[in-house]
């Protein structure tokens, strides 16, 4: 049996120090699927998600979207999402379920995709985790190679 | 009953952007206002970091647009390198961060008409809002969608090849680029599968063109009075008047076409443009020193783009631009709604102009990138980013350290008339009604998108800002809220 295609998309700015989790969680995904030599594990990042990536995710078997979080959890969630045409709050934006809504709309496919979402703390104007984001980006990335290690 | 109607923050604006509106007892309105808490801390942020580093470290204030924050620091800093103020890079180095510019807009003015704004024409104003977006385009009219997204997706293959990388890009710096394209890239967007390469996107982009007219020629009363007011009107402009999203002189006409700013020299800048602060907003309002905070404020974007220059440079945007200033018999175009013409006369401009510089052989010539020359201490950096004219203005120190930052976004250039367009809209649609209806609301909100105002600061972490609308009565008290 072949293996699935998977998708690491990590989001944030990281100019503003934990804002930038998930885009640091892809580069240490990328790094690490290099030196194992893995193939059919993509990563890609950018600051947000925008209708665009309905074409980016379109081709894949599963997506992993990866976001710093201000919400009350402990270090890190990894919860499915669904497709939906909720529209987001923001004008230039979009969500993990919209874009997957549209992929599904326009492409007529729907990847398995899960968010995995990273405990942040600061967000100020600067470059680097706190330390606790920290511990909670390295969880974050066993957690990860974890999941893979479950396709391969 | 006097009420205040509060909608905060404003749907599909970027972040804390909320509307206050005050009925009184016999449903007249008395007051609008558009109140924006703007990040304003970067200016302070940057003092005292290495010059060099400015066009990488603007790029933390937005995530929307950082390649027109790059852009902006890189043209300053070249006047403080001495690589002159903005004729003086290398060809290479000047049509690759063209390229770039020209790709943040194409991409930047795309998602505007296909996400935000072709949703309100194909459905109305008043439509369900489950279905006012892409996805409600994606299920109606599939081809349209599909559109959106691939020139979105081409617009930003453009910046990482222009700028090294999606997030915090280097290719602009002092004096210049760190890299011209490679064969195979240009080739990509030249000749790429259908259909993402650059005369599909030609061709898409007149299609859309196409649906904003017949859209516009059923709907002639709404585009053309819905939040029409006088203004005026500045850009850049290129020396002999043309249409230049990159460089130019600094022009302003009032409301009948007359030039009130006489093409003025960037760097002089702070010579003819001051900003207001008002005690109810975060976000100043800038005006033209000549004719005071009165009479003074303008508008920028698209639409003062189309306003204030006599032509553009490339021949099918120029017709279109013909068609557009013939409409109002070649007077000031101030029909709010007309941005979205001029936003997609834009966008086709935008697409020959990549391809102009695609087909130019200095975009992969890797000899000569940078510009170097006597270093002064104060540089100034203008351009036209999506949303109008962007301004940055930087001075250091013998240590090559940032001793000051100034910055005028373009969302703050048009602070005054987002805030007369709400006040027009609420006035028509609200006034004498007794219930505050979602269609009410939204057509506040199609005022304000118009002008695409971008807020952010780009942190956007979950489970922050949700959309909430309270209603309060002339005490002040709360009597609904609705969340989205």
């Amino acid at each position: 049996m072949s293996k699935p295609k998977i998708l690491i998309y990590g989001y944030g700015n990281p100019g503003r120090q934990d804002d930038g989790l998930g885009v640091l969680l892809a580069d240490m995904i990328e790094e690490w699927k290099t030196q194992h030599k893995l193939e059919n594990i993509f990563t890609d990042s950018n600051y947000q998600l925008n209708i665009e990536d309905a074409a980016n995710i379109a081709d894949n078997d599963i997506v992993i979207f990866a976001d710093a979080s201000q919400e009350n959890i402990e270090d890190i969630d990894y919860t499915i999402v669904e497709p939906s045409a909720e529209i987001n709050f923001t004008m230039h934006t979009c969500s993990p379920s919209f874009v997957l809504h549209l992929c599904k709309n326009i492409y007529d496919k729907i990847p398995k995709t899960y968010l995995l979402h990273i405990k942040g703390y600061e967000w100020e104007l600067k470059e680097g985790l706190t330390n606790n984001a920290e511990k909670n980006l390295r969880k974050a990335f066993d957690f990860i190679v974890n999941k893979i290690q479950e396709y391969y | 009953m006097a009420q205040k109607i509060t909608i905060e923050p404003v749907t599909r604006v970027e972040g804390h952007g909320k509307v206050t509106i005050h009925i009184d007892d016999n449903g007249q309105i008395n007051q609008t206002r558009l109140h924006i808490v703007e990040f304003r801390g970067f200016e302070r942020f940057v003092q005292g970091r290495p010059y060099w580093e400015a066009p990488v470290l603007v790029q933390r204030l937005c995530g929307i647009c950082p390649v027109s924050h790059h852009l902006a620091a890189a043209k300053a800093l070249d006047v403080i390198v001495g690589a002159g103020t903005g004729e003086g890079l290398t060809p290479t180095g000047e049509k690759m961060r063209r390229l770039m510019h020209y790709g943040q807009i194409f991409q930047s003015h795309s998602l505007h008409f296909f996400h935000l704004a072709s949703p309100d024409l194909l459905f109305g104003v008043d439509a369900d809002p489950a279905i006012r977006n892409v996805i409600g385009v994606a299920l109606e009219h599939k081809d349209i969608a599909v559109q959106g997204v691939m020139m979105r997706k081409f617009g930003q293959e453009i910046i990482k090849a222009t700028a090294g990388k999606k997030i915090h890009g280097t290719g602009a710096i002092p004096g210049g680029i760190n890299k011209c394209l490679t064969i195979e890239e240009r080739d990509s967007f030249l000749k790429g599968t259908d259909p993402m390469n650059i005369d599909k996107m030609i061709e898409w982009s007149h299609a859309a063109l196409d649906l904003f007219k017949d859209y516009h020629k059923k709907n002639k009363d709404f585009i053309d009075n819905f939040s029409n007011f006088p203004s005026n009107h500045l850009s850049l402009v290129r020396k002999d008047g043309a249409l230049d999203l990159y460089h130019g002189v600094l022009r302003a006409i009032d409301k009948d076409g007359n030039k009130i700013l006489h093409d003025v020299d960037c760097q002089k800048y702070l010579d003819y443009i001051d900003e207001e602060v008002r005690s109810w907003s975060y976000m100043k309002f800038p005006y033209l020193k000549e004719y005071g905070k009165q009479n003074g404020w303008y508008t920028v974007g698209p639409l003062a783009r189309m306003n204030t220059a006599d032509f553009i440079p490339t021949p099918l945007a120029q017709k279109e631009l013909e068609i557009f200033k013939a409409y109002t018999k070649g007077k000031p175009n101030h029909m709010s709604m007309h941005m979205h013409w001029a936003r997609l006369i834009e966008i086709l401009h935008s697409a020959e102009m990549m391809k102009e510089l695609l087909n130019d052989p200095d975009i992969v010539n890797g000899e000569n990138l940078v510009t170097k020359g006597n270093k002064t201490n104060e540089g100034i950096g203008l351009l036209e980013a999506p949303r109008g004219t962007l301004f940055h203005h930087y001075r250091i120190n013998n240590n090559d350290q940032i001793t000051m930052a100034n910055l005028i976004v373009s969302t703050t250039n048009n602070n005054q008339p987002m805030n007369n367009a709400v006040e027009i809209v609420a006035k028509s649609y609200m006034t004498g009604q007794k219930e505050i209806t979602e269609g009410m609301m939204n057509a506040v909100e199609v005022a304000i998108r118009a002008y695409d105002p971008c807020l952010s600061c780009a942190t956007h972490a979950l489970g922050k800002m949700p959309l909430e609308i309270s209603i309060y009565d002339n005490n002040n008290n709360l009597i609904d809220r609705m969340k989205k």
